[in-house]
């Protein structure tokens, strides 16, 4: 019995940061948050270490890993707020093409060079009387706050959670990127005429289990995104001096550092556990997936607040950088289901409702 | 991941399950008295069995098995499972066994485990004092040598079941000179000795779960220390940890969590079943998901004491201040569910659950104090586990 990363995951940990320490700096996400570039060639660099075919079948052009794995990778992304397709392109997309047996674009995704998004809002809860009219194999509508404004084809769930496979050149594509608080990670909206699809599924556990890895993945992200405000936190709070000492002396101060660890590390082991689940106990994944996607939603927003409060005005400002972090964990929060639904969500799958 | 026990231990099991199925109904009555025949039995049966005192060596009365977390872990999973009376616990036998068994001489263990294992020999802690809470290395309850006796004054507090223990293991300052951490000792000594006086402490609960306890010229012969005189301290530290973890285990919490959700669904208002109210739903859901995250660390932890290279400090760290504030808020959401039932306590008609939701309510409060506060707590955590430094010293009036 062993609750914890095998010897292979502690390296793949590694070697992602060490990646992302050199390659995707504060520097860079803030040259990308800015629109001077985009997030090609961190993606490209991701993609050569098999982040992109992360979850692909070997025989597919992947490596072949499984759920575990990609906690790991989305909890390193989240800790240096790096922008990249990977809930998107390498975790949600694979998912669905793989359950529903549609392998042709899969070598291409895993290489990085062809980008899937994902647009589930209207699925999940649509705001605005936005959705998907199906037509023949034609979809024509609205999809709202899709995740990834750069990908080359998009997954669209429908309301009654069938999936279809559009392109982004297809005729009657029109993309508009959203500007959102969060400009590490790119949103845009589709207006769909008439616009060719393919049906990837009509089956709702296709839908369900993507959704719930997708989930998963993005808690993963926030608490990688909390545990770096925290570090940053403490390490201010052991170098800023007021009234003659270090603020990290004061129990006011340590108290709120306390309070942030003591709620944030059960979180690690209740999204290993979530992980492991999706893959090894897929009946309990469900309910982990909504409880997890809900409580780090919470933890998450209370780090992400009582960690800009211990650097003061500091964290107030763009100088530190400090709020590109707190807009992460803010996105993540709204996106693939807000926590209230979450919990309605938890209590039905129990058939408490 | 790997969350199987493995093959090695399926007949392990098997074994326990079969002796839970063959002596359900063979159990103690609830509510029968400390030192009644079938709680004594059954304490036996316990230990000769194995599932009881398992790894405390043979020649002091327990089982003497090899120690095996594993074991241990199904045990336990198996009693609980079909809610089996796992025998007797209390400070004695959680706390004090351990200490002896690390630290005591021979003849202190072949005197006191064998008896207290058996619910023979019931114990009390002496710790806390009035002036020394939080601050408990503070305590100023003297023990002063007179030729081969330890003569003690002083006062302590919070001491559970001293009413009924037939003995105390209780710190005193028996170096006056020494800095205060080092100028402690570990006593042990028999509760009718002259000169105690017990008042029991009633709390908020209505109970008298607490004692004070007054010392006027206790004597105590030399040898009964377990350590070296000044070491008291180094003793008393290792089995507060022990306690601290045990006083808010998630298992728990989930049980107590399952009973809310039945609650609501009995409880109605208007008609409508509380469940059907989304607002007490969330609350619920949300006190769900933290009981979930605190189930998974626990598993963390446990997996932690089989695998020596996982670090786990820090997770070990925030049990007891999650722990007890989770449970204070799963017992007060039952009392809102039920409205103006939820106020009744003691003799009502309209009572739930024999008012153990105010009662369980009341006691976390004083669960989130005792044991370490939730304040204490937070040093640890931020000093041990974060790595920020300590608050200043201010020089006191006693130099220490």
């Amino acid at each position: 019995m062993e609750f914890g990363l095998s010897q292979e995951q502690i390296l793949l940990q590694d070697s992602i940061n060490r990646y992302l320490y050199d390659q995707a700096s504060l520097d860079v996400v803030r040259e990308i948050a800015a629109g001077d570039t985009d997030d090609k060639t961190i993606w490209s660099g991701l993609a050569e270490m098999g982040v992109a075919g992360l979850m692909i079948p070997e025989e597919h052009g992947g490596v072949g890993l499984g759920s575990m794995d990609a906690v790991i990778v989305a909890e390193c992304l989240g800790y240096h707020v790096t922008p990249s397709a990977f809930l998107s392109s390498a975790v949600i997309a694979p998912s669905v093409l793989l359950s529903a047996g549609y392998t042709n674009d899969l070598a291409d995704i895993a290489a990085g060079t062809f980008r899937v998004g994902i647009a589930f809002s209207e699925a999940i809860g649509a705001r605005e009387k936005a959705g998907i009219v199906v037509s023949e194999s034609h979809l024509s509508g609205k999809c709202l706050f899709v995740l990834d404004a750069n990908a080359d084809a998009y997954l669209i769930a429908t309301s009654e959670q069938s999936i279809y496979l559009i392109r982004s050149d297809a005729a009657g594509v029109k993309r508009n990127q959203l500007t959102t608080v969060d400009k590490t990670q790119t949103i845009c909206e589709l207006i769909l005429e008439e616009v060719k699809a393919e049906l990837i599924s009509t089956d709702a556990n296709i839908y369900l289990k993507a959704l719930d890895t997708g989930r998963v993945i993005q808690a993963a992200d926030t608490l990688g995104a909390a545990q770096c405000m925290l570090d940053q936190a403490v390490a201010y709070a052991n170098q800023r001096e007021q009234f003659n000492r270090v603020i990290a002396s004061f129990q006011a101060v340590k108290h709120m550092c306390a309070e942030m660890a003591a709620n944030l590390e059960p979180c690690r082991s209740m999204i290993w556990y979530a992980g492991h689940a999706l893959q090894a106990v897929p009946e309990e994944a469900p309910l982990i997936a909504c409880h997890a996607k809900a409580h780090l939603a919470e933890v998450g927003r209370f780090v992400a607040k009582t960690a800009t409060e211990v650097h003061g005005g500091m964290g107030f400002t763009d100088l530190v950088g400090l709020h590109y972090w707190f807009k992460r964990i803010g996105c993540n929060r709204q996106l693939l289901g807000s926590p209230e639904r979450l919990r309605e969500d938890a209590a039905r799958i129990q058939s408490l409702i | 991941m790997d969350l199987s026990f493995g093959p090695k231990y399926s007949a392990f099991r098997d074994k326990v399950r079969t002796f839970v199925r063959e002596h359900k109904d063979k159990q103690p009555a609830s509510g029968s008295a400390p030192k009644s025949s079938g709680i004594l039995n059954w304490q036996a049966l316990l230990i000769e069995q194995g599932y009881h005192s398992r790894t405390i060596p043979e020649e002091y009365g327990g089982y003497g098995a090899a120690p095996d977390i594993i074991e241990s872990r199904i045990i336990a999973e198996e009693f609980a499972r079909e809610q089996m009376n796992t025998g007797l616990g209390g400070q004695g036998i959680s706390m004090l066994t351990p200490v002896l068994l690390e630290m005591g001489t021979e003849q202190q263990k072949q005197q006191f485990i064998r008896p207290s294992i058996q619910g023979k020999l019931a114990w009390c802690q002496g710790y806390s004092e009035p002036g020394a809470g939080s601050d408990l290395a503070s305590l100023t309850t003297k023990a002063e040598l007179d030729g081969d006796e330890w003569v003690i004054n002083g006062q302590k507090i919070w001491t559970s079941s001293a009413h009924i223990a037939d003995w105390i293991f209780c710190l005193v300052r028996s170096e006056p000179e020494a800095p205060k951490h080092q100028g402690i000792s570990f006593l042990l000594f028999e509760m009718n000795t002259p000169g105690i006086e017990i008042r029991p402490l009633v709390d908020m609960t209505e109970n008298a779960n607490f004692n004070e306890v007054f010392f006027t010229d206790v004597r105590v012969p030399k040898h009964q220390i377990v350590g070296q005189r000044g070491q008291g301290w180094k003793v008393a530290n290792a089995i507060l940890g022990h306690e601290r973890g045990s006083l808010a285990p998630p298992d728990a919490a989930n049980a107590r969590l399952n009973g809310v959700i039945r609650l609501m669904q009995q409880e109605t208002i208007d008609g409508q079943r509380i469940i059907d109210n989304p607002v007490f739903r969330d609350r619920l859901m949300k006190l769900q998901g933290r009981v979930m995250a605190m189930q998974y660390n626990d598993m963390r932890l446990f997996s932690s004491r089989i695998n020596k290279n996982q670090d786990t400090k820090l997770a070990g760290m925030v049990v007891k201040l999650i722990g007890t504030e989770l449970r204070h808020e799963i017992e007060g959401l039952a009392i809102d569910v039920m409205g103006e039932i939820g106020l009744s306590y003691g003799d009502n008609p309209y009572i739930r659950g024999n008012g153990s939701w105010q009662y369980q309510y009341m006691l976390y409060l004083g669960l989130i104090i005792g044991g370490g506060t939730s304040q204490i707590q937070k040093n640890i955590i931020s000093e041990r586990g974060l790595g920020m430094p300590k608050e200043p010293k201010i020089e006191t009036k006693r130099g220490a």
